[in-house]
């Protein structure tokens, strides 16, 4: 779960890291009113959405006086900010975040990460801030800085000073920089994050090392423990749909194709996906309905992948293994008879009782394509799909 | 003896009242599994499908003589169940609970480290379908009757896809020694590698079947193993293709975060070690026979 930068920097602030003076705002008049509140004569004036490239894309601005935020904000709210992490559809600017400038010497990249290679919590720090870390390991590699946390103990201050003098902070600022180091670390572990980066992270020119941006992402899996985080969620960052499969069970991420898929398991649901690209298609969602193909799930699962406009075949995918095969094909046969879908279906089955599935589905009478592999059914979708297609257009030609 | 379970492997199940654990527990039992026990803390006494329960995994180790387990407790109190079984003498312990959060599994793995390496549990998953070796004994929610007992050993990340490619070995005539999944999250008990390991060392095996998907170094870490102690034949497929970057992917683990855990570059790795990669999910087991024939000739 990603949250927004000022809920990232108010809660590193709690734990002891030192962030610029800063306010929210809902509209470009609160946007003025709080920057006046905060004081100063310069302000940086950022769109709060979950995605990092901001600057890039228009995203983050200096301003000077009333009439720069008021024009420069008005801009931003509303608009979709299309940076590269975010898709071509953008994210919505609904909250902008406005900070006091600051004046600084140098930047620093910070990352906290899981490390899968050790499976423990690390440490990735540069001192060549304020680029991308994928951009730093390309063109810097030697700058970054590596350290993995014993989760027995924690991370130790010696480590941290490591860390501090590996990136030249200056001697009178060690200490500084390890209860910036310390206060991530704990943020991390206490609150279950799975990532949180400063960057930059910066010596300001007077001496003080302060997070100018912040990110955090946490384990969706650990938030029962977190109510307060949860609370958090901004659904307007996230893809409708997605949101919607999420809030019923569903698994669900839409892509561009036009072959939609239903299918139990992540790995298989993923295969599926490969074969429709192999058999000439291309797949229009990952969707893996789980265990337990119920009939009340797998109408969901169609009325959700049905939803997207860019989908002209289905393809279903079910290996049943505790599950039995012709409660499945009920399932599909129930599903389509409440719901039915003006695209094809192709509709594979496999592991137990298979032959009784196949007959429930021959008996329906309904237009379901049946196949027996992974692939012929990857195949059949494709081609059923191109037909559809053609005779449509057809029809449209008569009109 | 086949690899981590046997005929005669005696296993608790923890967690085994909740509706999903008895429902399991009964296929355990049916498929030949020496059930021996159950642990709930506070039902102690009770019995299900005739397994006796008990309160602590070290009462129902002492009253059983149990060396195995399989967790199905809620993810918010697993990882204090792996321990559990970790600390009370169990020797391989199969976590089917999907949604631990990463950082318990992190205390999990450290956990474990504290014993030394002749009395510490073997852990495959969390979020996996469990082990089987056809014929002796399941651990697991996977379907017994899709495994013919063979030769081929399988190690997999998802359930379903490893279900798939014992199917097609079965409708090929070819039988499976052991297959164990090793789960879809980030933080794992057993790696790739460290199955790979254990079928290099097991008689039964000939040959090894791989089913990887996206992200994670796990396929690249095994590629190297493979190359350099390997004398047994491995077979891979890796799904997750047509994944975009950036997305988790059902799976907790399965998001492509860095160089080398995209699909197409985990095929190239393991391609370079030698490994034959299946090019589609429909023919994993035709790849498996074909290599066969090939190391028979």
């Amino acid at each position: 779960m990603d949250i927004h930068e000022y809920q990232a920097k108010d809660i590193l602030k709690s734990f002891g890291v030192a962030v610029p003076d800063g306010a929210l705002a809902y509209s470009p008049e609160q946007a003025a009113y709080r920057a006046r509140e905060l004081g100063g004569d310069r302000w940086v004036v950022k769109a709060q959405v979950h995605a990092g490239g901001r600057g890039k894309a228009g995203g983050v601005k200096l301003c000077s006086s009333d009439h720069e935020i008021l024009d420069v904000t008005s801009d931003m709210f509303g608009m979709k900010l299309v940076t590269h992490q975010t898709g071509p559809a953008g994210k919505g600017v609904y909250r902008v975040y406005v900070e006091a400038a600051t004046a600084f010497e140098r930047e620093i990249y910070l990352g906290f990460v899981l490390d899968r290679t050790t499976q423990r919590v690390m440490i990735v720090a540069s001192g060549e801030g304020g680029m991308e870390i994928e951009d730093i390991s390309a063109t810097k590699p030697d700058s970054i800085v590596r350290s993995t946390v014993e989760p027995a103990v924690g991370l130790r201050d010696f480590q941290a000073r490591e860390i501090a003098f590996a990136l030249g902070i200056p001697a009178a600022m060690t200490q500084q920089m390890v209860r910036t180091l310390q206060g991530c670390y704990r943020a991390f572990t206490e609150l279950d994050a799975t990532m949180v980066e400063i960057n930059p992270l910066v010596i300001t020119a007077d001496s003080r090392i302060m997070a100018l941006d912040a990110k955090m992402t946490f384990d969706g899996n650990a938030m029962f423990r977190h109510p307060q985080i949860s609370e958090l969620r901004d659904k307007s960052q996230e893809d409708p749909r997605e949101a919607r499969a999420a809030d019923r069970g569903l698994s669900y991420i839409g892509l561009t194709g036009n072959i939609g898929c239903i299918v139990n398991g992540a790995g298989l649901a993923m295969a599926t996906m490969d074969t429709i690209k192999l058999a000439g298609g291309e797949p229009a969602n990952f969707l893996d309905i789980g265990g337990g193909a119920t009939p009340e799930r797998v109408a969901k699962a169609f009325k959700l992948v049905t939803s997207d406009k860019n989908v002209q075949a289905v393809l279903v995918n079910i290996f049943a293994g505790i599950n039995r095969c012709d409660w499945v094909a009920e399932g599909v046969v129930q599903a389509l008879r409440a719901e039915p879908v003006d695209v094809p279906v192709v509709v594979r089955l496999a592991g137990t009782n298979v032959e009784e599935g196949l007959k429930i589905l021959a008996k329906s009478g309904l237009p379901i394509i049946r196949a027996t592999t992974l692939m012929e059914a990857a195949q059949r979708a494709v081609t059923a799909w191109k037909n559809d297609m053609a005779q449509n257009t057809k029809v449209r030609a008569v009109k | 003896m086949t690899i981590f379970i046997d005929r005669d492997t005696r296993v608790i199940v923890q967690g085994i009242t909740g509706r999903i654990a008895q429902f399991h527990t009964q296929e355990m039992v049916e498929y030949g599994t020496l059930v021996v026990g159950g642990v709930v803390p506070g039902k102690g006494g009770e019995t299900v499908h005739g397994v006796p329960v008990f309160n602590t995994v070290k009462e129902a180790v002492a009253a059983t003589g149990a060396n195995a387990s399989i967790v199905f407790v809620p993810p918010p109190f697993a990882a204090d169940s792996i321990m559990e079984a970790a600390d009370g003498g169990i020797r391989y312990c199969v976590c089917v609970t999907d949604g631990i959060p990463a950082q318990d599994m992190i205390r999990v793995k450290r956990y474990m480290m504290r014993y030394p390496r002749e009395k510490r549990m073997v852990l495959t998953g969390p979020n996996c379908a469990g082990t089987i070796s056809p014929g002796k004994s399941l651990l697991g929610i996977m379907p017994g009757h899709i495994y013919l007992p063979g030769n081929v050993g399988i190690v997999g990340r998802s359930g379903t896809l490893g279900y798939e490619a014992a199917q097609q070995l079965k409708d090929l005539g070819i039988g499976v020694s052991t297959s164990v999944g090793i789960g879809g999250d980030p933080i794992n008990g057993s790696s790739f590698r460290d199955v790979l390991e254990a079928f290099e060392a097991d008689p039964e095996t000939e040959i090894v079947c791989m089913i990887g998907e996206i992200g994670g170094p796990q396929e690249a870490e095994a590629a190297e193993y493979i190359q350099k102690h390997m004398t047994k034949p491995v077979v891979a497929y890796i799904a997750g293709l047509t994944a975009p970057k950036g997305r988790t992917m059902g799976h907790a683990g399965a998001i492509i975060s860095a160089f080398g855990e995209s699909a197409s570059e985990k095929v190239e790795i393991l391609s370079e070690a030698g490994v034959t990669v299946a090019e589609n999910p429909s023919v994993i087991g035709e790849t498996v026979a074909r290599v066969l024939r090939r190391k028979a000739a």
